[in-house]
């Protein structure tokens, strides 16, 4: 296997990803294409070196659909010789088209290319592509589907996780990436987002409520109890039989924000850095995705976990930094309780739940935050990880350079 | 041309009038296709004929497809022969729908399945005042399989049509005018004038889903993402409503999601290959088996003795004027019956009647009752406490109080009043019939009706026949069950006779898991899941979870050594923390006054939740087999006479689910081979209540 080493990764500040949020007037494929521009001309990249531009898209349809990525490579005026391809594994799909370039490389069929993600949650609104697996009758019928936030307040009624612990979690979300924006620990990746005059519209997560309290988080009412009354609480206690009533904890405050963003991240072997002179800045050590049990669908991030950890003769304890994607703040808890990961050591930033979840793009931002996050405290293993619907999941190990 | 008539007018209007020759009601059978199938040829020869009327006879217009034909090829039915079943009629619809001339359906009383389906595919519906249309497949495990699941949503849409379609109720003139499957509602008797005056306004004939352009967005499937929203919900509540163990409800939803994304002829043949799935599986012919076919044959008497005059009650006596003994005076007054209401005082028998006053107050409320017709029924019903009243009564019913003695002394008083022509029953749902006749002078007319709790609405009547009731007692207690319109089982004496006996070792399983550590969620999860209505520790903190302990207290004082039934020790354990159930505050369940309730916090302390819990699936075949196993005895050991009863007594008495066929049918849904196995490692793991009868042993053996 080849080296595959990180030279550079940027990410978009996350904007709301409602009418009124800052980058609802840019369509994804504009995100793209800026971040695309920063990450070549911050290093003063020959994009003929690049071999492929693979970005994550979870709801790859309309105008983030028909490969997007290769419009972000021609609209960013990257060499024509420049391959590209669209992503999807639902949530994870930012680290897998990570995981699929460093692939290649570790091949050697390719020397360098970029991996990331994006989605305009503002404009291609959730649920955009629907598919067999939650809506034709059969499929999710026997396969007991049920919506994630069902997945959230079932692993929370099974392992006995209160509304005030999913809530704490979620302040403490806040609270750290509050202090992480105050002190500039994502100054080094956000590149500012420009409208069509060229002017900033957005550098900064706007999503986030720095300040709130547990009190604040306590006043919002549960999401998914009318989700669960129309029949998803039965199919939950259909497969989780110790369910005497699913308790519906989750809200908007301790679930991950609805938000816009995209992200880079480049990646290449030794000889690129060489003819790029660049320096690396983080190794890739191992990746992996599982599936795991698909009602509740948040579970995987444990086992992939493992997965990774094996591909790389490594354990829990071997991890100096875990950025977990917070899809909500039960999935987070039941991984923290499994793995034995002290909160201190992992989404020490905050994460999704203060910061927003742009589908596409966070698997990429998360693991460029692990990598800042790695220089800045001086330590050395990071794990990327999230779950995705239906079950999946992906992780991703880096080592600092 | 048989079960129908075709007449040309000198209008052009050809009328084909529906009228079963054999019976009071039209249905689909071979012939009737045959007939059908001929009228349109002649309509489609004549060349004047400018449109066809098709109207009925018969109070109804058509009752759907003939089961009894479709039942009798349940033995050989494959899918691909259930597509074909399907296909015939579907065509023959296709035919209708496709005449080049318009056609009316002039729907007078009820047009049920196939009925509806037929109506569907004319080009217009006129409805009378009184016609009642619904697609009740779905509660017999099977779906519209004419056209309905194709034709109802292009015409509505999806989700009315889905409602109607899994619904399987019901629905008046009035409100199917509303939901656009009529087109107009008139008076009987000016249907077929509004019909022909339709006709002669040359009015389009094709069909919009076999125009081009036609493109409802269910077409677009899950292109579009609200439709695809509201496909995942309605899978929700198909799940949550009808849960897992029953393919129809999401087969129909299927057939609407995947069908209006087709041609409208494809998407017929996937109506018909959805049906032909359904209809050779185990649970369609297995609901059909119990909850139609035994049902109606015990409806005409199929347990009746032959070679007896039929009997009719004109007088009726009830001892007893709680809730039971007002329920069964409230049956039979309805049905015309004339009931002296007994209890100790008056004013108790006051309150019985009372009790129906109030039900019959809400349905004249509701409109489902004339006044007139409340009034009449409620003169029917005279409460006293004097014995004497029962003079002329053909039969007593006593529904006293559970004991031994006080029911000794309710038949020598009935006795006493009555003449020896006059049949005596006892609503006992535990102490033996033979006991009881002991204590009656004419033991020969002493029987047992065990009604089920509430009496109006449980349609089940366990018919207990002692050692000494002669066959006219048993012939004229059927006739009387057969006008009160109750579905009879008919079961030999013995302890608990069959449902109370069997419905134990539902109850006892539940509480022996509780004492073994099964997390109580499990167990009435996995009850629920199986579709039992309620889980055991619900159904013993209703009945109290004093009641089968003491049963076996009694039957221990009459029997020393017999052996204690799992879960006493549970239960017993319960009596001495006070918890005796919900109406004492609260058993295996806390009943808090302002919301649900929910299982008692200290179970766990005093029933600690094993580390290791076991499969799910092992909890549901401990729940079920343990059922089936001691119907089985019940079967074996003479207390049942035949299977249908054992069956019947299951679905109807306490809720056994339908989808199994019954206690006794689940072990052939199992199959007999399966079924011993599973029954041998139940025994194994957790006592002899799970070892096979020696009778399932030869079965098992013959299967193979």
């Amino acid at each position: 296997m080849h080296d595959i080493f990180i030279y550079d990764h940027t990410r978009t500040p996350r904007g709301k990803g409602r009418p009124d949020g800052s980058l609802h007037e840019i369509p994804a494929v504009q995100l793209m294409i800026q971040q695309l521009e920063a990450i070549r001309d911050r290093s003063e990249l020959d994009t003929k070196l690049l071999d492929e531009v693979a970005i994550g898209i979870a709801q790859p349809v309309g105008e983030q659909g028909g490969v997007l990525p290769r419009a972000a490579v021609i609209g960013a005026a990257y060499d024509q010789s420049v391959a590209a391809i669209q992503v999807n594994r639902f949530c994870a799909s930012g680290l897998d088209a990570v995981n699929l370039v460093a692939g290649q490389i570790a091949s050697g069929m390719s020397k360098a290319g970029i991996g990331g993600g994006v989605e305009s949650m503002s404009r291609v609104s959730f649920g955009s592509d629907p598919g067999a697996w939650t809506s034709d009758p059969r499929v999710a019928f026997h396969g007991y589907f049920a919506p994630q936030g069902i997945g959230a307040d079932i692993i929370a009624t099974i392992d006995g996780f209160s509304r005030a612990d999913v809530d704490a979690y979620a302040a403490e979300s806040q609270r750290r990436a509050a202090r992480a924006w105050d002190e500039g620990r994502f100054a080094n990746s956000v590149v500012p987002v420009r409208d069509l005059l060229d002017a900033v519209i957005l550098d900064r997560d706007e999503a986030m409520r720095p300040g709130t309290s547990i009190e604040d988080l306590a006043k919002l009412k549960p999401a998914f109890t009318d989700l669960g009354d129309a029949g998803y609480d039965k199919i939950a206690q259909e497969r989780y039989r110790q369910i005497e009533k699913v308790e519906h904890i989750h809200t908007g405050g301790n679930s991950s924000g609805i938000v816009d963003g995209a992200a880079t991240v480049l990646l290449g072997n030794t000889e690129f850095g060489e003819r790029a002179g660049l320096v690396p800045r983080a190794r890739i050590v191992s990746w992996a995705s599982i599936g795991s049990e698909p009602t509740i669908m948040l579970t995987a991030p444990a086992a992939v976990a493992r997965k990774a950890l094996a591909n790389a003769a490594m354990e829990t304890s071997d991890i100096d930094l875990f950025e977990l994607n917070e899809a909500f703040a039960s999935m987070v808890l039941r991984f923290m309780a499994v793995m034995g990961v002290d909160h201190d050591r992992i989404n020490v930033n905050g994460g999704a739940i203060a910061m927003g979840h742009p589908l596409g793009a966070t698997g990429a931002m998360i693991l460029g935050t692990a990598i800042d996050e790695l220089e800045r405290s001086g330590k050395s293993t990071a794990m990327a990880l999230l779950c995705a619907a239906n079950g999946l999941g992906s992780a991703t190990i880096i080592e600092r350079v | 041309m048989k079960h129908m008539q075709l007449t040309f007018g000198g209008d052009g209007a050809a009328v084909l009038t529906l009228d079963r020759e054999d019976g009071s009601v039209n249905v689909i059978c071979d012939a009737f296709m045959e007939a059908m199938g001929a009228a349109l040829d002649q309509v489609a020869q004549r060349e004047s004929c400018t449109g066809l009327v098709i109207r009925s006879a018969k109070p109804g217009f058509l009752a759907g497809a003939d089961l009894t034909m479709l039942a009798a090829e349940f033995p050989t039915m494959t899918a691909r022969r259930g597509y074909e079943i399907s296909q015939r009629i579907s065509g023959l619809l296709r035919r209708l729908e496709m005449l080049p001339i318009p056609s009316v359906a002039i729907l007078e009383g009820a047009a049920l399945g196939g009925g509806l389906e037929l109506a569907l595919a004319c080009t217009r519906r006129i409805a009378s005042e009184a016609a009642m249309v619904g697609l009740p497949e779905v509660n017999l495990g099977l779906l519209p399989a004419a056209g309905g699941t194709q034709r109802l949503p292009r015409m509505i849409g999806a989700k009315k049509a889905l409602g109607l379609l899994l619904g399987g109720n019901m629905i008046d003139a009035a409100r199917t005018a509303e939901l656009g499957i009529v087109d107009e509602v008139v008076p009987g008797i000016e249907a077929e004038d509004a019909a022909r005056r339709w006709l002669t306004s040359s009015p389009e004939s094709q069909k919009p889903w076999d125009r081009k352009g036609f493109r409802p967005p269910e077409s677009r499937g899950l292109m579009l993402p609200e439709v695809a929203l509201s496909y995942s919900l309605a899978t929700a509540g198909v799940a949550g409503k009808a849960g897992f163990r029953q393919p129809a409800p999401v087969a129909i939803l299927s057939c609407v999601y995947e069908g209006m994304q087709l041609p409208f002829d494809r998407a017929l043949q996937l109506e018909s290959k959805h049906f032909g799935r359904l209809v050779s599986g185990k649970v369609a012919q297995n609901i059909i088996g119990t909850t139609f076919l035994a049902r109606q044959a015990a409806l005409k008497g199929a347990r009746r003795p032959q070679g007896h005059e039929l009997r009719r009650i004109s007088k009726l006596g009830v001892i007893g004027a709680g809730m039971m003994g007002a329920g069964i005076a409230q049956v039979a007054a309805k049905a015309g019956i004339a009931v002296v209401l007994i209890d100790r005082t008056a004013e108790i028998a006051e309150k019985g009647k009372a009790y129906t006053a109030h039900s019959m107050a809400k349905l004249v409320e509701r409109g489902r009752m004339t006044r007139d017709d409340a009034d009449a029924l409620l003169h029917r019903i005279i409460p006293t406490d004097d014995f004497s009243r029962l003079a002329g009564c053909e039969l007593v019913v006593e529904a006293v109080f559970e004991n031994a003695e006080v029911k000794a002394e309710t038949i020598r008083k009935v006795e006493a009043a009555t003449g020896h022509e006059t049949i005596l029953a006892s609503n006992t749902s535990t102490l033996p019939i033979g006991g009881l006749a002991s204590h009656s002078a004419r033991p020969d007319q002493f029987i047992g009706l065990h009604f089920f709790s509430p009496a109006e609405r449980m349609e089940l009547v366990e018919v207990i026949r002692g050692a000494q009731t002669s066959d006219a007692t048993l012939a004229a207690s059927l006739d009387f069950l057969s006008q009160i319109k109750k579905t009879p089982i008919v079961v030999n004496d013995g302890r608990g006779f069959y449902t109370s006996r069997v419905v134990q070792f539902y109850i006892n399983e539940g509480a022996a898991m509780v004492g073994e550590g099964i997390e109580p969620a499990r167990i009435e999860n996995a009850a629920r899941s199986i579709g039992f209505p309620v889980g055991p520790l619900t159904l013993l903190d209703e009945v109290s979870i004093d009641l089968p302990v003491a049963i076996f207290d009694q039957a221990r004082s009459e029997e020393a050594g017999l052996s204690e039934p799992a879960g006493l020790t549970t239960l017993r354990r319960m009596q001495e923390l006070n918890r005796h159930g919900r109406k004492s505050g609260g058993g295996f369940y806390d009943y808090p006054e302002d919301g649900a309730k929910r299982l008692w916090r200290g179970l766990g302390n005093t029933f600690v939740v094993a580390p290791e819990q076991p499969d799910d699936r092992e909890i549901e075949r401990r729940l079920i087999y343990a059922q089936s196993l001691e119907a089985l005895r019940c079967r074996e050991g003479g207390i049942l006479d035949t299977d249908a009863d054992g069956d019947l007594g299951s679905v109807f008495g306490w809720g056994f689910p339908a989808w199994t066929g019954g206690a006794l049918s689940f072990i052939e849904t199992e199959g007999a081979d399966a079924f011993v196995a599973n029954a041998k490692e139940l025994a194994r793991r957790h006592g002899s209540r799970f070892e096979p009868t020696p009778g399932l042993y030869e079965r098992a053996k013959a299967a193979v």
